[in-house]
């Protein structure tokens, strides 16, 4: 194992914010965030439609607010295929939809709660998360 | 108040994705290459993250109720069945494809990237089949 681009204290910072955002969200709307539920709620169900909505038009809203902030540069980068992006996403609606939960909604909201749900879901998509990258780099 | 807030924990957690840097989907995938040049940095977001929320989350609560809101609204579910184990293994297999989980996916729009946008557009096409099948 061979560490690389390892940084711990933007990581740490931009993780304390997540938190506080789940907190606030628990403290004074009363629900815990999970991304996958959110989006795909105000997909399929009236119920909290607009809030949901607000808090996807947040999320887009963050990396423009940061871009007038900061003059670091935004960079992100995607090398897949079109049809491993349509499929890629795919996976990842219908399978957090499957299991009510994704990154936020299991691995920070649920593990916040103890939930053996959660726990259990998160070692689980880390595992196969780990092995698709590991087959996909020997094939 | 609700509607508010709602904004307000989107632009954070928007903001925190970005200064993380798990708006990208190359280090998330420097994450999961456990095996190879290994990027711990998600283990990271995920320490600074369950400081703040989980302290929260238990300290409120028992609380009677939130403060906009007239009661919380917390998962009860318990049972590990097949929905949980096989969505969660779908998931894993396209987080593992291409970098990008629902909160990243989302908050990358912002940056007019035509894959993300792609993915996206699939991703709702996924959560639109599953609640329509189960």
């Amino acid at each position: 194992m061979n560490i690389v681009n390892f940084t711990p204290i933007s990581s740490l910072t931009g993780g304390l914010l997540i938190g506080l955002s789940v907190a606030l969200f628990f403290i004074l709307n009363g629900r815990m965030i999970g991304i996958s539920r959110i989006a795909s709620n105000f997909l399929v169900s009236k119920k909290n439609r607009v809030e949901n909505l607000l808090f996807l038009v947040g999320l887009i809203l963050g990396p423009l607010i940061y871009n007038l902030i900061s003059s670091q540069e935004i960079n992100i980068s995607i090398s897949n295929s079109l049809i491993l992006l349509v499929i890629g996403g795919f996976l990842v609606g219908f399978g957090t939809r499957l299991s009510s939960g994704c990154t936020s909604g299991h691995g920070i909201s649920g593990i916040s709660r103890f939930s053996l749900r959660s726990i259990i879901s998160t070692i689980t998509f880390m595992l196969v998360g780990i092995l698709t990258v590991l087959i996909i780099g020997i094939s | 108040m609700n509607k508010i807030v709602s904004l307000l924990c989107g632009i954070i957690f928007g903001i925190g994705l970005v200064i993380s840097q798990m708006i990208n989907p190359a280090k998330v995938l420097g994450f999961l290459n456990l095996f190879g040049e290994w990027d711990p940095s998600l283990a990271f977001v995920m320490i600074g993250a369950l400081i703040i929320s989980s302290p929260s989350f238990h300290l409120f609560k028992n609380k009677e109720k939130p403060i906009f809101s007239s009661s919380f609204s917390i998962p009860n579910k318990k049972e590990i069945d097949k929905e949980l184990i096989f969505g969660s293994i779908l998931f894993g297999a396209g987080w593992g494809l291409v970098g990008l989980c629902p909160g990243p996916a989302i908050t990358s729009i912002a940056l007019f990237n035509v894959s993300s946008a792609i993915f996206v557009v699939s991703m709702f096409i996924g959560f639109y089949i599953a609640s329509k099948t189960n």
